[in-house]
């Protein structure tokens, strides 16, 4: 990649991120409310004083009986001033809520796709090692078994195996309650509620990931240049290493880079199994509570995540493979 | 003592092969400063015999029986570690495909820097590698070095690839059909720095090779393999001008040799097909990012007369094939006319083309790639007919008579085309193409694909169809000697323009443009004339 290219692109790419995250953005509002129900209702049937006046003077206060179109335009005009209106439901701002939670779920997907990158590649590459071996075996066994595994089940037996039979984790929540740690103690402490619920997330793409490496590890393997470097004497080690490895993760990077935002999207479920304070659940709460502000911040904030991840991939691709052009 | 000996190698092939030996017997000496070519068709075991020197064999094709010497260092004998010590110190080796055989993500400098390293030269490698680069006669080997390889062409990565081999002065240096994917002139550039090199270090070479003009061009002895046995072995001169074992005779048999076959459909003056002006440009980019034009053709007006057989050579990338594909319609020339029969077929649009698709039919290239693996022969072959109209009982029954006509047998018609040999396969692409009774046939290098003895079967058989239907023919080729021997007259490509056409007996009898004569001067072994027998 030439260096001095890559400020023009980068400014092009954000350009085309925005319009991508725009037009999701009219996309979301319009998906939202083609399903049936309003927050009104939702709220009047809650608070049991349904009347025909009171669901109307909500709607009122909410923008709810604005036509379609003027609505848009206020949420739309709203988002480029990055306030993402306001959570009637919660008495919050929407901006204030996801802000409150992203870190939660960024720690939660961030391990699980560090876990998940790391022992998939690492094993991948035992299994293309040793292609047709028990270890071979093994590891294919163990990878299609979490592959095919739904992941709130997985989760489950975790908690009953780690939390319930062995007591050695704790089975929900992202830190201890009323213990009002701090320093180390406080970051042990959070890395004990984080292990389960990140190795819940990560087992499947972690198998994905392995699978995947081994089989372009022994495509790759097949290849001329890997017996090129045999031919000039490179040791078996260093071969795998710098020639087969290195290319068999090009394809290996494409993959994460797109499942680096569904990731985001994913732990809902491993949210809501392990009440971890992250966006994941706010959306599902939302859901239920039809709180539409918060729903569409929740999808306009992982939106920008998958693209700005899609972003890293391609530049990242361009630092490892000199064929990319950035342009 | 012989720097090379081989005695007695036996491979064994996996069971269910076609034979239970990759090799056998092999007995075959390479001396300092000789170049020794090995000959021989696709799956003659000449590539397992270098392997089984380099100690790169698979584990699948173990070593049965057999000694192998470097010098006085008994190969065979060696643990895994000691061989990988030799390798690209004592014995380097080069292979056929450049585009593939450099990492594709490390710089070219940094791959022959790893070659020095891993036999403890390291400290050395900073002014080795230009010096190794400026050794094969690569330009500004400085920056070259920090340039990875998919910026260098084909010649220039076998430039790289024989930079690498030669990083620590082997006493044996193995080429693998070095110049088998690269075009003449850069063919020849590459036997003639092979040469020199060796003739400068005292190397001995093996060389392997399926080709007889390049043994020609470079052989001081040569082994002829066939089946995993050699046949004969000699000095060059004896056994390309005087050869005694019958496979031999009959590759040499089968090279072209340049002249124009007998049988001639006679040559009228109707012109199917003349283009005037076609230009084909290709972009990439646009939108946001910067254009990059290349003008795949321009400037190349020709016209073909009934019966007539006009070769059109270039090397790759000169613009042959784009502008064979504008005639079949596969590519849009986005200027030109193009007049079939006086009608231009450049403007009209996809239903009033239809018609004309029957009349103009093509050959491909690669037998493997062409056929659809899911279908079945009969099927392949029916398919243009039947889609044409015709009866899907009659197309059948004349795809039988077609498979008759190329020489196959009508029960391949249930079969799928994976079960055929190149040559077969090449042979039903003909099939195909003549199931359309098409006027004018395209051959987008119908034979460089296959092996020579396989080569002249096929060219016979379009040589045969040829005459016996009275077709057309556009002929593609960067062979030289197979368009001496097909065609009526060459029309020369280079850089998308025609630079000189004209009957093939003037074209190299007596070439005008420079290009050509270049062209001609790269024929490996054009100092030899193939023996009759």
């Amino acid at each position: 990649m030439d260096p001095s290219k890559l400020p023009g692109f980068l400014a092009k790419r954000l350009v085309k991120a925005a319009i991508v995250v725009l037009a999701i953005v009219v996309c979301n509002f319009f998906l939202i409310h083609a399903a049936p129900g309003d927050p009104a209702s939702v709220i009047a049937g809650q608070s049991g004083a349904a009347d025909e006046r009171f669901l109307q003077q909500l709607r009122t206060q909410f923008g709810l009986d604005q036509p379609l179109y003027v609505q848009l335009w206020i949420y739309v005009k709203g988002v480029l001033t990055l306030d993402l209106g306001f959570s009637h439901r919660q008495q919050m701002p929407v901006a204030t809520l996801i802000l409150d939670r992203l870190p939660a779920t960024l720690l939660l997907t961030g391990a699980a796709f560090a876990f998940a990158i790391t022992l998939g590649i690492t094993l991948g590459t035992l299994a293309a090692q040793r292609v047709g071996s028990w270890a071979d075996s093994v590891i294919t066994v163990l990878a299609l078994t979490f592959y095919a595994t739904p992941l709130f089940w997985v989760g489950l037996m975790l908690v009953l195996f780690f939390s319930v039979w062995l007591e050695w984790l704790p089975s929900f929540g992202m830190m201890s309650v009323g213990a009002n740690l701090t320093g180390i103690a406080a970051v042990l402490d959070v890395a004990k509620h984080l292990l389960l619920p990140a190795l819940t997330l990560g087992l499947f793409y972690m198998a994905v990931y392995a699978r995947l490496t081994r089989a372009t590890m022994l495509e790759v393997a097949d290849q001329d240049f890997v017996k090129t470097a045999r031919a000039k004497g490179v040791p078996e080690g260093q071969v795998v290493r710098r020639h087969v490895l290195r290319n068999a993760l090009l394809p290996v990077i494409t993959f994460a880079g797109i499942q680096a935002g569904q990731l985001v999207g994913g732990s809902i479920l491993v949210e809501t199994v392990f009440a971890w304070p992250g966006i994941g659940r706010l959306a599902f709460e939302a859901l239920l509570a039809r709180d539409y502000p918060v729903l569409m911040g929740v999808f306009f904030a992982t939106s920008v995540m998958v693209v700005l991840f899609n972003l890293l991939t391609d530049l990242l691709y361009a630092v490892v493979d000199p064929r990319v052009e950035v342009a | 003592m012989s720097l090379l000996r081989v005695e007695g190698l036996t491979v064994a092939l996996p069971p269910g092969g076609d034979r239970p030996h990759a090799v056998e017997q092999i007995d075959l000496t390479v001396d300092r400063g000789e170049i020794v070519c090995v000959v021989g068709e696709s799956g003659s075991g000449k590539s397992i015999t270098a392997n089984a020197v380099m100690g790169l064999l698979p584990k699948t094709l173990p070593r049965k029986a057999g000694r192998i010497w470097l010098g006085d260092t008994e190969l065979t004998a060696q643990s895994p570690e000691q061989l990988r010590a030799l390798r690209g110190s004592r014995m380097a080796m080069i292979f056929q495909e450049p585009m593939t055989a450099l990492n594709p993500l490390m710089r070219v400098g940094d791959q022959i820097a790893e070659a020095l390293a891993v036999h403890g030269e390291k400290r050395r490698a900073r002014d080795r590698v230009p010096e190794l680069l400026a050794a094969v006669n690569l330009p500004d080997p400085a920056a070259l070095a920090k340039a990875h390889p998919f910026r260098l062409s084909g010649g220039q990565r076998q430039r790289v690839m024989i930079a690498m081999a030669l990083a620590l002065e082997p006493a044996l240096l193995i080429a693998d059909e070095p110049t088998t994917a690269l075009d003449v002139t850069t063919q020849m550039q590459i036997l003639r720095l092979v040469r020199e090199i060796q003739s400068r270090k005292g190397m001995g070479v093996m060389f392997i090779t399926h080709d007889f003009g390049v043994v020609a061009e470079i052989a001081d002895r040569v082994a002829v393999m066939q089946r995993g046995r050699i046949v004969e072995q000699g000095p060059a001169s004896a056994v390309l001008n005087n050869p005694r074992h019958d496979y031999t005779r009959a590759l040499i048999a089968a090279v072209p040799h340049g002249a124009p076959a007998h049988t001639r459909a006679p040559v009228t003056t109707e012109t199917v097909l003349e283009a005037k002006g076609l230009a084909k440009t290709y972009s990439r980019g646009g939108w946001f990012g910067a254009r990059a034009v290349v003008k795949a053709v321009h400037d190349a007006d020709f016209t073909l007369r009934r019966g007539e057989t006009l070769g059109l050579v270039g090397e790759s990338g000169s613009g042959k094939s784009t502008l064979a594909r504008c005639v079949v319609d596969l590519v849009r020339p986005e200027a030109g006319h193009m007049l079939f029969h006086g009608q231009d077929l450049r403007p009209l649009s996809r239903a009033d083309r239809k018609p004309f698709r029957k009349r103009i039919q093509m050959v491909f290239q690669d037998p493997y790639a062409s056929l659809n693996p899911r279908r079945r022969v009969g099927d392949i072959i029916a398919e243009g007919p039947i889609t044409h109209g015709e009866p899907r009982a009659q197309a059948l029954d004349r795809a039988r008579d077609l498979l008759r006509l190329v020489k196959l047998d009508p029960g391949a018609m249930d079969r799928f085309p994976h079960e055929f040999s190149g040559g077969q396969r090449q042979r039903i692409g003909i099939a195909r193409a003549l199931a359309m009774e098409p006027e004018l046939l395209i051959a987008d290098e119908p034979v460089s694909a296959l092996d020579v003895s396989v080569q002249a079967q096929v060219l016979a058989l379009l040589a045969e169809i040829r005459a016996r239907l009275g077709l057309t023919m556009l002929f593609i080729t960067h062979d030289l000697r197979v368009a001496a021997q097909v065609c009526d007259r060459i029309a020369v490509m280079q850089r998308g323009a025609i630079v000189e056409i004209g009957p093939t007996a003037e074209v190299f009898g007596n070439p005008q443009h420079s290009y050509t004569r270049a062209l001609l001067d790269s024929i490996p072994g054009r100092g030899w004339t193939p023996p009759v027998f």
